[in-house]
Order: structure tokens, then C-alpha cells, then sequence
């Protein structure tokens, strides 16, 4: 395919960012392209969450400049990057706990009668019909939509987490480790979700330490190691094995999946 | 692929699914037992029925439902996974700087001689007011420079309770106008109550404040990637919970016809009981006004019961601490319960 002709979605320039003494992302200079689909590896604390962190306005980088949608951007919070079109499933699982599937899923978006700043009174039934429309979508199946999270199993929170960001998203998905605590069946719906965002078009960053799934759904794998960028690879020209190298940064003789389990 | 989609997330064990009864069906057992309790031991040691009595239970319900407004706003604040402690103090406030507005010409001490014979919206707007830009001063401090909730209000509890004393250097404020003493009189508290009770039973349960509260009580960091404005939601609920201790505050110097530097003392724990008994948890997330109305209830009877038992004044202040230590103690427990399942 010939990626190169098409729109740049995100790209970032020397990206940084320290915690203090902690280098955990330096100078990481990434491109994304309309519809492409594209993994994030590497061990570890080598700085892929924290790369998550600052495109999605959670954090604010140390230096460097972040390019969405054809302008430079700097999100001050979450709500902005969402605002452009962006969702994410975070690594550690951001749904309220005492709360039902649909209220989650329209949390900070609440659909509502008429106007009354926050006092404004929830339209319970459309977002619970468009709760239940939106888990049948994306192939997700939890009997009552109505109960809290707080009594679902993990592999049903996953999923909810995963309908509500393939639900939103418009420009941008980006997924950190979303099938790291799922059974055989979860993880291959989850997948399931993936290529039904690359059958909609839609742009997707998947970060994953699982190699298998990673050259099953993804076009292009970007290494990282200790906070840097140290390689980046289309999918049809590479095998596990190079990857494997890039991650430690050794050249040859490690097997494919142990080194990432 | 679409066959691989068939197998879904049901994989949790069936019972996780079960949705459970509400706390406050539990809670209002509890209610119903201990009246039992309190009227088993009125036929044996007093004669007569406790419950059966309509004066006994209208002045119970009278002696609760000022606290019980507090409770209302301090739900909330406990829904977020905060703590209010200032709104006692903020009851003692509001209620001297309320009662200084309302008091007729006729007495020749007047806090402030030119301002008498007010109409009774001034003096309530005026409290309403402090108390609102209190609970928002809480609220900022809570949302802004990270203070945990425990400390700030504590802070503005001290605050207050100093801002009583100095404001008419001690001396009480009394002579209120007709209309301002009528907020207070007969049965107007819990009419006061039940109205305050109802609107916030409808804006937690059906408004989008409402949701909001639950989502950061229960997942504060879940709230605000998910585009909750987190800083400005509390300083609101803060706010409320201010405005509600203010209303306290009026009724109460309305109904004694007085204002006092004390006023209020140990209102907020009284409070924060109410709402733990109801079934607020402390950690967040859970909780409901109905809840916090059972919570009130059990509060009453207990104290009334003890009254019409005749026990002394000092057991109730001791068996009011210990209900205080048995509600945090049921709250921990339902929280460990829930987290093994
Ligand atoms: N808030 C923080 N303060 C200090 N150090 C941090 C912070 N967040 C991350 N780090 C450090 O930055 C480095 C990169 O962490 P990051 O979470 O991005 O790793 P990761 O690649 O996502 O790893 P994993 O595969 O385990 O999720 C680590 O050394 C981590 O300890
Ligand atoms: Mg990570």
C-alpha cells in the first residue's frame, strides 16, 4: 500500500517528556496517517503510556510540538483531545465504578431534555437505547445494561470501555493494552472491535505487548525502547523476530513471544 | 469474524450480574426494628406506647430536621468522596449574620439601628449568600490546591465558629420580625425538610449534577478523562452543601428566635452520622438522600427513645458517639464485603 500520499493525522516532533530525573519519553518523532492502523511496543517503563498521556491532554509534555489534523495542538485536558475527535481506552480502566453501562458511556457527554447547566435533566431513555445500539455494534454482549460496573466481570468492563471508545470516535482511537487482563474469547472480540474501526477508516494507535495480535491487526509497528523511538516497521516486511531485537536491543537469538510474556 | 463476535464478555460468573437489593431497604428495616425495640421497652418500663404518641413523634421530627437539612447538602459532599466539617460552624454563622437583618425597631440594641424592620428576604438572602461563598471557598480549596476535604473544612469550621463570636462579640442577636420568626414556626422545619429532601432526591437521581457526583465519587481520574470539569463540579457541591448549612442556620435562629455565638455545635458530625447511617459510604460513589432521611429518623428515635426511657442527657451524648463509630464501622464492613465479591 502506499501510505505516503495519504493525510498525516498525528504527528509529533521531539517529543518530550521528564518526570523529574525520569527520562520516560525523549525526543519521539511519530507519524500517523488517515486510516492507517499502527502498534506501539516495547518493554516495560519503556514510555508508551506516557506517550499516551501527552497527545491525550493528560499530561503536558516537557518540550516538543504535537500536529493533529493538519495543526499544531497543545490539549490543556482530556476534554479537548475529545473534543477533536479522539478517544482512548486508558490502560488503567477509566469507568466509574457505581455507575450503570449507559451512564458510563455518556459520562462528561450526558444527553439531556433542554438546557440547564448542570442541572439539566438526563434523557435516560435515548442514551440507554443508544448504549444498547452501541454494544451491539461493536459485537458486545452484557445482559443488563442497567447494572453497575462495579458487579461486571473484568473482560465485561474491558468491553465496555472499548464500545464507548469505538462508539465516539471520529478522528482517532487509541487503545493502551486493552486486552492485558482478558481470556482467549474477550481478547479475540476485542480484535474483533479493532477490525471493524479499520473496515470504518478510523485511525487507531494499539499498544499491546502480545506480538501475535500485534502483526494480526496492524499495519505499521513502532519500537520503543527506554523512552525512545528505535525503530519503525511495516508489517508486511518484518517478522517476530526483528521486533523482538528492537525491543531489547539485541540483534538475533531470542524467540518470538517469550521475550513478551 | 462476525462468529468470534458471538462470544462475548458474559464469561463473569452469573451471580456478578445480579443486581442487588438498595442500601436503603436495609436502612429502613434498621429504622423499623430499633422503634420496635423502643416501644417494647416503653410497655415495660414506662406503661405506654413510644410510638403511638403523635406529640412524641412530631417533636422528634421537629428536633431532627434542622440537622436534617445539613445532611442533605453534606451527602453530597460525601457522594464526591468528601467530608464537610464546617457546616455546624456555618449554621452558628449564617444564623447571627441572618438574625442581625431581621430585627424589628422596636429594640433599641439592634446589631445595626438603621437596618430593622427589614423584609424577611433580606436577612434569608443575606444568609443564603455566606453560606453559598463558604461552601465555595471549601470547594476551591479542595479543587485547587489539593488540601484533602478533612483539612479545609476543618479550617473553615475554626473560621466560622471565630467569625460568630467576633461579629457581635459574643452577645446574642434576638428580636426577630414577625415574618422572619414564622420560617421557624409550628412545623415549618420539616416542611423546610421534606421540600429540600425531595429536590435533591429528583437533582441526584435525574439530573446531570447528579451523575457527575456519583462518577467522582466513584472514579475521580474516570471522571476526568471523561471530560468532567472535576474542580468546578466540587466547588458547586461544596457550595450547595454551604448554602444548605446557611438554611439551617436561618430556620434554627428563626425557630429559637435567637442567634447565638454556639449555635450549631456538633451539627456537622450529627450530620455526616445521618448520612453514613443511611448508607453514604465514606469512600464514595454511594449514597442517596432517602437514605439520609432513614439515617435521620433512626437518629430521632434513638433520641427520643432515650428521653422517653428517661435516661440521662450524658448517655446521650455518649450513645450519639457511639452510633457515630457503629455507622463508619457498618460502612467499612460493606466496603470490605463488597470488595471480595
Ligand atoms: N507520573 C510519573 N512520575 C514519575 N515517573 C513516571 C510517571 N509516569 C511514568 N513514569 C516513569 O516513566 C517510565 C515510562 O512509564 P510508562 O508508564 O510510560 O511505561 P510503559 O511503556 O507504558 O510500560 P508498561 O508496558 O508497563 O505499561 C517508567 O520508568 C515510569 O516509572
Ligand atoms: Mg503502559
Amino acid at each position: 500500500m502506499s501510505a505516503d500520499d495519504r493525510k498525516i493525522i498525528l504527528r509529533t516532533e521531539a517529543l518530550t517528556k521528564h518526570y523529574g530525573g525520569v527520562h520516560a519519553l525523549e525526543a519521539a518523532d511519530f507519524i500517523l496517517r488517515d486510516g492507517e492502523h499502527v502498534a506501539i511496543v516495547g518493554d516495560n517503563g519503556a514510555g508508551k503510556s506516557t506517550f499516551v498521556r501527552q497527545i491525550t491532554g493528560v499530561e503536558q509534555p516537557t518540550s516538543g510540538k504535537i500536529f493533529f489534523d493538519g495543526q499544531e495542538v497543545s490539549f490543556k485536558n482530556p476534554i479537548e483531545a475529545r473534543d477533536h475527535g479522539i478517544e482512548t481506552v486508558f490502560q488503567n480502566l477509566a469507568l466509574a465504578d457505581d455507575l450503570d453501562v449507559p451512564s458510563n458511556l455518556f459520562l462528561g457527554r450526558e444527553e439531556t431534555y433542554f438546557n440547564l447547566g448542570p442541572f439539566s435533566i438526563l434523557n435516560e431513555r435515548s442514551m440507554t437505547q443508544k448504549a444498547v445500539g452501541a454494544l451491539q455494534t461493536t459485537g458486545v454482549k452484557i445482559p443488563d445494561v442497567k447494572n453497575k460496573i462495579r458487579n461486571m466481570s473484568g473482560g465485561q468492563r474491558q468491553c465496555v470501555a472499548i464500545s464507548r471508545a469505538a462508539t465516539f470516535a471520529s478522528k482517532l482511537i487509541i487503545m493502551d493494552e486493552p486486552t492485558a487482563a482478558l481470556g482467549v474469547q474477550e481478547t479475540a472480540q476485542v480484535e474483533n472491535i479493532i477490525r471493524g474501526l479499520k473496515k470504518r477508516g478510523i485511525p487507531l494507535i494499539l499498544i499491546s505487548h502480545n506480538l501475535r495480535q500485534v502483526l494480526d491487526l496492524v499495519d505499521k509497528v513502532w519500537v520503543w525502547r527506554r523512552g525512545r523511538i528505535v525503530g519503525a516497521v511495516d508489517r508486511d516486511k518484518t517478522d517476530g523476530n526483528e521486533i523482538v531485537s528492537l525491543i531489547t536491543g539485541v540483534k538475533s537469538g531470542i524467540d518470538g513471544e517469550a521475550a513478551f510474556v | 469474524m462476525a462468529e468470534a463476535a458471538t462470544a462475548t464478555g458474559t464469561a463473569g460468573a452469573p451471580d456478578k450480574s445480579r443486581r442487588q437489593r438498595p442500601a436503603e431497604f436495609n436502612v429502613f428495616i434498621g429504622l423499623i426494628l430499633i422503634a420496635l425495640v423502643f416501644e417494647v421497652l416503653g410497655w415495660i418500663f414506662q406503661g405506654q406506647s413510644f410510638l403511638f404518641n403523635f406529640q412524641r413523634l412530631s417533636i422528634m421530627v421537629l428536633q431532627v430536621s434542622i440537622v436534617g437539612i445539613i445532611a442533605v447538602g453534606v451527602t453530597q459532599v460525601i457522594i464526591t468522596g468528601g467530608i464537610d466539617l464546617s457546616s455546624g460552624s456555618l449554621v452558628g454563622a449564617t444564623a447571627m449574620i441572618a438574625m442581625s437583618l431581621a430585627q424589628v425597631s422596636t429594640h433599641e440594641r439592634a446589631v445595626f439601628p438603621a437596618l430593622t424592620d427589614l423584609p424577611v428576604i433580606i436577612p434569608v438572602a443575606a444568609g443564603l449568600i455566606c453560606g453559598l461563598a463558604a461552601g465555595l471557598v471549601n470547594g476551591a480549596l479542595i479543587a485547587y490546591t489539593k488540601i484533602p476535604p478533612f483539612i479545609a473544612t476543618l479550617g473553615m469550621m475554626v473560621t466560622a465558629r471565630g467569625f460568630s463570636k467576633w461579629y457581635t462579640k459574643g452577645q446574642p442577636i434576638s428580636f426577630p420580625t414577625e415574618g422572619f420568626a414564622s420560617i421557624g414556626a409550628g412545623m415549618n422545619p420539616v416542611l423546610i425538610f421534606i421540600i429540600v429532601a425531595a429536590l435533591f432526591t429528583l437533582i441526584l437521581r435525574f439530573t446531570v449534577y447528579g451523575r457527575r457526583t456519583y462518577a467522582i465519587g466513584s472514579n475521580e481520574q474516570a471522571a476526568r478523562v471523561s471530560g468532567i470539569n472535576v474542580e468546578h463540579h466540587l466547588m458547586l457541591v461544596y457550595a450547595i452543601a454551604g448554602g444548605l448549612a446557611a438554611l439551617a442556620g436561618i430556620v434554627l435562629a428563626a425557630r429559637g428566635l435567637t442567634a447565638q455565638a454556639g449555635a450549631g455545635v456538633m451539627y456537622e458530625l450529627d450530620a455526616i452520622a445521618m448520612a453514613v447511617i443511611g448508607g453514604t459510604s465514606l469512600s464514595g460513589g454511594r449514597g442517596s438522600i432517602i437514605g439520609t432521611t432513614l439515617g435521620m429518623l433512626i437518629f430521632g428515635v434513638i433520641i427520643s427513645g432515650f428521653t422517653f426511657l428517661r435516661l440521662d442527657a450524658y448517655y446521650q451524648e455518649m450513645i450519639k458517639g457511639a452510633i457515630i463509630v457503629i455507622a463508619v464501622v457498618l460502612d467499612v464492613y460493606r466496603q470490605r464485603m463488597r470488595g471480595r465479591s
